[in-house]
């Protein structure tokens, strides 16, 4: 038996969706952002304002480069619990730079950065090499950014009364001194560039092939010869990353580290991302999906709080807003 | 012997407990696709593991044209064109076609972080052509078929330039035409000179493929036959090493047996439409169908795992309301999935639990406490009734071969007293040994009373058993033969009754 002419194949090949999985959560989460704006803008007079949408667009900020860094982490089927308080040691580490060693500010925002950066790195370490379940070394990674915080800030927020520049960081504009008119915050700014850059990275890179490897077939990433255990830990890097970034934005915008804040922050984060479309399960996600997931949440708290709803029953909607997007999600995946 | 491609001899390998292969010998000619089989646990899969660096060898030397070779890690070996295709694909799915054959490896850009997909789609577009294989490099892999996966596995290990091709069960999941297209790229492959082992349980599937074949039996090398000359029955008792229990059909004494099920007008959307039959007491009734028929659909509607539109059940005369798994079991109808190890048990868990989880209710005190007296003498009692091989009833089941395991979720549904017994694919994964052996528990639950329903893609295997043999195609039962009149082509005449072929052209007319 010899080379055999080879029968032309009968079967084409599976016909893409129009939209795809990834796709369709994103457009979903879009309508939800979409629908806010109407029924908010309808409801208040005041939810259109220019002034309003700066301060969403402001408190998305923080939140939204939280949620950037944590998207990689879900894509490859992991999760990080400490990007809220690493946020936290991150700011406590930039002022301690500036207003106690008395640093340059640049070196001082690097360090912060850095901070975050090498705490994820700590966090990937952990779990490719140790073998610990990400949730569980990222909660230890809580407790110990959160304790670090205390420790080094001695229970007292850091202010930066001395360098009142650093302040502009994120409260200043550089938008504002092209166009007038548009004095948006430069944390607005930074979160839009972070996110380019995230996508980018995602789409584009080896990184970003990787990581949505690891999260759809860890074993089989591995078995292609892939070094998955530096790539885990690259990816856990670059959610200290953004959490660090995230820790200077906070750090200017209150012009000051706030030792006792943070916790909390990762789950709201992690809230936008799944809201924008990734799944727990690993192995797809957006970053598109993410920030929009982050805008869905600060307009929902603005727009309540502008229609007098009291917080508490904010987060009651906010809860029921996550539950639902990830059962619209669940619900569509059973259908295709 | 220069022309030999892969020369292993000697080789030792044992894991904690276990000694796994001894002295074992193994040549690989170039061109040439080479079976080797033998029962689970015979060693195969682990010698395969050592030549493509999965496992490290203990002992023993492995030659690649004639040059030793050590080979520590998959990686080296994918270097010296050795690939391996497990029997677990291991795929991204989320991932397309050209991402997955070129993980680890992708061309990158100028900028050597950035990726550069233009240029892995156009390579995995030219490995995909040489191969003949008309499917598109940006297709996510989840999307494909199986078959279609296996083929982006051969891919892959063709683009490392593999010498060595080592095939673990690929037929496994495969229906007739595709395991065709597979035969097709493994001969063109042949004909290229690559070497290809082909680990396969299907003896009748290596009469066709290869032209060596060697045999291993507890972890020793038994011998190597020319495939021309080489019988089933030969290759069979190399083996198992003994002869092997043949259950002829008996014709059933079809007086007086009470019906124990009756499905009458069952239809769900497209997949199944006016399904009929009755089932017997004592009776084995095969399903018998090309994959995709229908036949495990109508198991889960039968055992309400599925919601239908339309139909009615009848169990022992009286009409049965099913709309879960749970009015199944209260029904006394168990179902045996094909998948034991997603749906038939909990892995981790050990036989003794495992024997009574699906009836916990009676083992329970007042209070909600589970009487473990009770359950390890249930568990016990089964252990030694179905002669399920394990080193005691406190082993965790994913220890236990196929076999043994099927045995624990046949234990499983007894301890929950069901009389209807609906087995699918009983004996897909499991070796020749312990297939008789699960042909021969078939047979004496029949006799003792039991009925059960038999869902098999193997034609001997429903020939074999069944005392009456439903076919299905395509959501529809197509025909019912006693075990007297059925034969292969019967079956396959009936399997094939498309009617898909004829509407869509009255469909057009209208």
């Amino acid at each position: 038996m010899g080379l055999q002419a080879a029968p032309p194949s009968t079967e084409t090949a599976p016909r893409r969706p129009l939209v795809s999985a990834d796709a369709t959560q994103k457009v979903l989460a879009f309508a939800a952002l979409v629908l806010l704006f109407i029924i908010f803008s309808i409801a208040s007079p005041n939810f259109l304002q220019f002034n309003n949408m700066v301060g969403i667009l402001l408190a998305t900020a923080v939140n939204g480069i939280l949620a950037l860094g944590v998207t990689y982490v879900i894509v490859t089927g992991g999760i990080d619990l400490s990007i809220g308080t690493v946020m936290t040691v991150s700011a406590v580490m930039t002022a301690q730079f500036i207003t106690v060693w008395q640093m340059p500010l640049p070196i001082g925002i690097l360090g912060g950065v850095a901070t975050g950066a090498f705490a994820g790195f700590l966090n990937g370490t952990i779990i490719a090499k140790m073998k610990i379940p990400p949730f569980i070394a990222t909660l230890g990674m809580m407790y110990v950014a959160k304790g670090l915080s205390l420790i080094i800030s001695g229970l007292r927020p850091i202010y930066f009364n001395e360098t009142p520049e650093f302040r502009d960081v994120a409260m200043g504009s550089v938008i504002g001194s092209f166009i007038p008119e548009f004095e948006i915050p430069n944390a607005v700014l930074i979160m839009f560039l972070a996110a380019i850059v995230a996508a980018l990275i995602l789409a584009r890179t080896v990184l970003g092939r990787y990581t949505f490897a690891l999260g759809s077939n860890e074993e089989a990433t591995r078995l292609s010869g892939v070094n998955t255990d530096r790539w885990k830990i690259a990816v856990y890097t670059v959610s200290g990353f953004f959490a660090g970034l995230a820790g200077v934005v906070i750090a200017s915008r209150l012009n000051s580290a706030q030792p006792a804040l943070g916790q909390g922050y990762e789950l709201d984060a992690i809230a936008a991302v799944v809201i924008g479309g990734t799944s727990l399960s690993g192995g797809e996600g957006t970053i598109l999906g993410t920030i929009i997931g982050a805008f869905v949440l600060s307009v929902l708290t603005n727009g309540l709080r502008i229609l007098s709803v009291p917080q508490e029953w904010q987060q009651v909607v906010t809860g029921a807003i996550v539950i639902l997007a990830v059962y619209l999600d669940i619900v569509r995946r059973r259908r295709s | 012997m220069s022309s030999l491609l892969v020369h292993m001899e000697g080789i030792e390998k044992s894991f904690p407990g276990v000694h796994a292969l001894s002295q074992c010998h193994f040549e690989l000619l170039p061109g040439e696709v080479h079976a080797l089989v033998g029962e689970n646990g015979a060693g195969k899969s682990t010698l395969m593991k050592i030549l493509a660096g999965v496992y490290r060898k203990d002992v023993g030397r492995i030659y690649l044209r004639d040059r030793e070779v050590d080979l520590h890690n998959p990686r080296e070996a994918l270097h010296q064109g050795i690939s391996m295709i497990h029997q677990e694909l291991n795929l991204m799915p989320h991932l397309t076609v050209a991402q997955n054959i070129f993980i680890g490896r992708e061309p990158r850009q100028a900028v050597r972080f950035v990726l550069d997909d233009k240029a892995i789609n156009a390579q995995a577009q030219a490995l995909l052509d040489s191969l003949h294989l008309d499917i598109a490099p940006r297709t996510r892999v989840g999307d494909l078929t199986v078959a279609r996966q296996q083929m982006i596995e051969i891919a892959k290990a063709l683009s490392y330039n593999a010498e060595v091709l080592i095939m673990d069960e690929p037929t496994a999941a495969l229906t007739e035409s595709e395991i065709d297209e597979l035969f097709r790229v493994i001969r063109d492959l042949r004909a290229k000179g690559v070497g290809i082992v082909y680990i396969s349980h299907r003896l009748e599937e290596l009469k066709r493929i290869s032209d060596r074949i060697t045999v291993m039996r507890d972890g020793h090398y038994i011998d190597t036959l020319m495939t021309v000359d080489a019988t089933i029955d030969q290759i069979i008792s190399l083996m198992v090493g003994r002869t092997i229990y043949q259950s002829a059909p008996e014709v059933p004494e079809d007086l007086g047996q009470p019906t124990v099920l009756e499905v009458r007008g069952l239809n769900r959307g497209r997949l199944l439409k006016d399904i009929n039959f009755t089932l017997k007491q004592g009776e084995i009734l095969g399903f018998a169908g090309l994959m995709g028929a229908g036949r495990t659909e109508v198991a889960r509607a039968i055992f309400g795992a599925d919601p239908i539109d339309s139909g009615e059940i009848y169990v022992n005369g009286k009409p049965a309301h099913i709309a879960s798994p749970n009015d199944a079991v209260r029904h006394g109808i168990g179902y045996l999935s094909e998948d034991r190890k997603r749906y038939g048990l909990t892995l981790k868990m050990d036989v003794e639990t495992n024997v009574v989880l699906a009836s916990m209710s009676r083992f329970l005190t007042a209070l909600g406490v589970v009487r473990r007296g009770k359950t390890t003498e249930t568990a016990q009692h089964y252990v030694k009734a179905l002669s399920i091989r394990t080193p005691g009833i406190q082993q965790r089941v994913k220890n236990l071969s196929g076999g043994n395991q099927q045995k624990v979720v046949i234990a499983k549904w007894l301890t929950a007293d069901t009389d209807i017994l609906i087995f699918d694919e009983p004996t897909r994964g499991i070796d020749v040994g312990a297939k008789s052996e699960i042909y021969r528990l078939l047979n004496e639950l029949a006799a003792q009373g039991k009925s059960i329903i038999m869902i098999s893609s193997e034609l001997e295997e429903v020939l074999r058993m069944s005392h009456r043999i439903v076919v299905m195609c395509e959501g529809r039962i197509t025909g019912e033969l006693s075990a007297a009149e059925a034969t292969q082509e019967r079956i396959m005449k009936f399997a094939t009754q498309r009617t898909a072929a004829v509407q869509s052209k009255s469909g057009l007319s209208q």
